[in-house]
């Protein structure tokens, strides 16, 4: 099963209740998806800087190893913890470096995702806890996209949650199965992808973040996918300006989209969005099979 | 079908609804009231509001009565319907009427996934368009949508006739059976085994008959329309195959 939700904010007077509105959402997909939660929210751009979303086992203390990283660069980095997350905002051109450090100093930290806007959170546990946990209901930003989950081709464990973000400002969410993901993860491993986990859904992010590096933009990556991919899915992508919908041609996984003039909403059930604003006089679709959808911010 | 679909909102007209609040009761007690209807009720409206997107509302109804729902509904609503009529002000999830035996669910807004799937009976009135795999398996069911259906509509269908005033999508009528399919638009593609076949004075007939029941009569022109069904190449044995088998 699993459900997924996608939020984008036409109007920008609505942002600071970003968190509130997919936080509801999320908690209608209680029932499809009751293993683990994680959403992505793009909130205010920092100029130089790379936000890291990072995750320890629990006790890590994220200030010190935010002075740690510091000290290293010589520079100071902000970090704000959240529950087993933290964000640290590094100098774009330490960013590297930055991440060579942690991987070497901190092994156990993982990187949950990296973004001038995009930050990632993902637990095991119930959606309403998670949300609750990471205190979504507060966050502020322009679009975000966010799962639950039900298990089915890995482990309930927390790098199995989605959102997989593979690429700078890029991640993914995912309902369904893909049945060639290990042949496909061996040919994106050869063109120098890495995966942190067995997971299929990681393997779809890491196809698009591959295309994208190749020039494609993510509609034609999107578009790509269908051939490349096998499998039941519906996707949600969030990029840095906007987030996009495709569903397999079968379309056996469910999709719903309601738009009005103020936002677009996706869910995989019209429960997710029943308390969206005047959602009584939204536009409400079912996104049709094997078709493009994207909406974005001029950049 | 005996009622059309405008008589009924006549019918409707004249009796008040009992009100039954899905924000301030369960599902499960809204259906159960459902249910609890006697043959001899004289109530014989019920206005169902607040479904925000639940399943399963209204199945197993088996009285003759009229239920409407305000708003969208979520999956399976009205199905394993019997002798009721209910009306869905909104759209519709996956598998609304599914099942169905006999009675009358109009979709008022669009119809998700698998609309009236295995199907015997009754009529699923679908004003907008309907997703994917519309009346699959459909064993007997009438099922009349005014805008488009999806892929995969009236896969295995095997009795009833399906009747589509707009387009329909990829694979129509895969591995049909006996049931009539009706289509005024365009078809992207065919299934295994479905052909255009002769509309016959008795189809004529029996379409203006299922376009009257949805209400719709003297609206559209059956001369739009063309008739799809089974070549029988499939599921017929032919002694010439016996050696596949």
């Amino acid at each position: 099963m699993c459900g997924i939700v996608g939020l984008f904010l036409k109007d920008r007077s609505l942002e600071p209740e970003l968190g509130s509105m997919l936080l509801h959402m999320l908690e209608a997909m209680n029932e499809r998806g009751p293993d683990s939660a994680g959403f992505a929210v793009y909130s205010q751009e920092k100029p130089g800087f790379i936000k890291m979303t990072l995750r320890a086992p629990a006790g890590a203390d994220f200030a010190a190893l935010a002075a740690d990283l510091g000290a290293q660069i010589d520079e100071v980095v902000p970090v704000r913890s959240i529950a087993t997350h933290a964000v640290m905002e590094v100098p774009a051109e330490h960013w590297p470096r930055a991440r060579a450090l942690l991987a070497q100093r901190v092994p156990e930290i993982a990187i949950v995702g990296e973004g001038t806007r995009m930050e990632v959170f993902k637990e095991v546990g119930r959606p309403s806890d998670v949300g609750a946990r990471f205190a979504l209901l507060h966050m502020v930003g322009s679009h975000a996209i966010g799962h639950t989950r039900m298990a089915t081709e890995s482990a309930v464990t927390t790098d199995g949650a989605h959102p997989y973000s593979t690429g700078i400002d890029q991640c993914l969410v995912h309902n369904g199965s893909l049945s060639n993901h290990n042949a496909v993860r061996r040919e994106l491993r050869r063109e120098g992808m890495e995966f942190a986990t067995d997971n299929d859904t990681e393997v779809a992010a890491a196809y698009l973040t591959h295309r994208m590096r190749q020039g494609d933009d993510l509609a034609s990556a999107l578009e790509r996918s269908l051939r490349d991919l096998d499998g039941f899915y519906t996707f949600v992508v969030g990029t840095k300006d906007g987030f996009g919908v495709l569903r397999d041609p079968i379309a056996c996984k469910p999709a719903v989209m309601a738009e009005t003039e103020r936002y677009v909403a996706f869910g995989s059930e019209y429960r997710t969005l029943v308390d969206l604003p005047n959602i009584g006089a939204a536009h409400v679709w079912e996104p049709l099979p094997s078709k493009v959808y994207f909406w974005s911010h001029a950049s | 079908m005996s009622a059309s679909v405008a008589a009924l909102d006549a019918e409707l007209d004249a009796s008040p609804p009992v009100l039954l609040d899905l924000e301030q009761q369960s599902l499960r007690a809204i259906n159960a009231a459902l249910h609890s209807i006697g043959e001899d009720a004289t109530q014989r409206r019920w206005r169902i509001v607040n479904p925000r997107g639940r399943h399963a509302v209204a199945v197993g109804l088996n009285a003759p009565v009229t239920v409407e729902i305000l708003g969208h509904v979520g999956y399976y609503c009205a199905g394993m319907n019997q002798r009721a009529r209910v009306i869905i002000h909104g759209n519709a999830g996956v598998g609304v009427a599914e099942n169905m035996m006999s009675g009358l669910v109009h979709v008022q807004g669009d119809a998700s996934q698998a609309a009236g799937a295995t199907g015997c009976g009754g009529m699923l009135v679908i004003d907008g368009n309907a997703s994917a795999r519309c009346g699959i398996s459909m064993k007997g069911i009438d099922i009349v949508v005014k805008g488009s259906v999806g892929h995969m509509s009236a896969f295995m269908a095997q009795a009833g006739t399906f009747t589509v005033l707009g387009n329909a999508g990829e694979s129509l009528g895969d591995s049909i059976y006996e049931a009539h399919l009706y289509v005024r638009g365009a078809v992207t593609s065919f299934g295994a085994d479905c052909v255009h076949k002769k509309m016959t004075d008795f189809h004529k007939e029996e379409l203006l008959s299922k376009l009257k029941a949805a209400g719709i009569a003297g609206q559209v022109d059956i001369g739009e329309f063309k008739r799809y069904g089974s070549a029988r190449q499939l599921y017929h044995f032919h002694v010439d195959n016996a050696w596949s088998y």
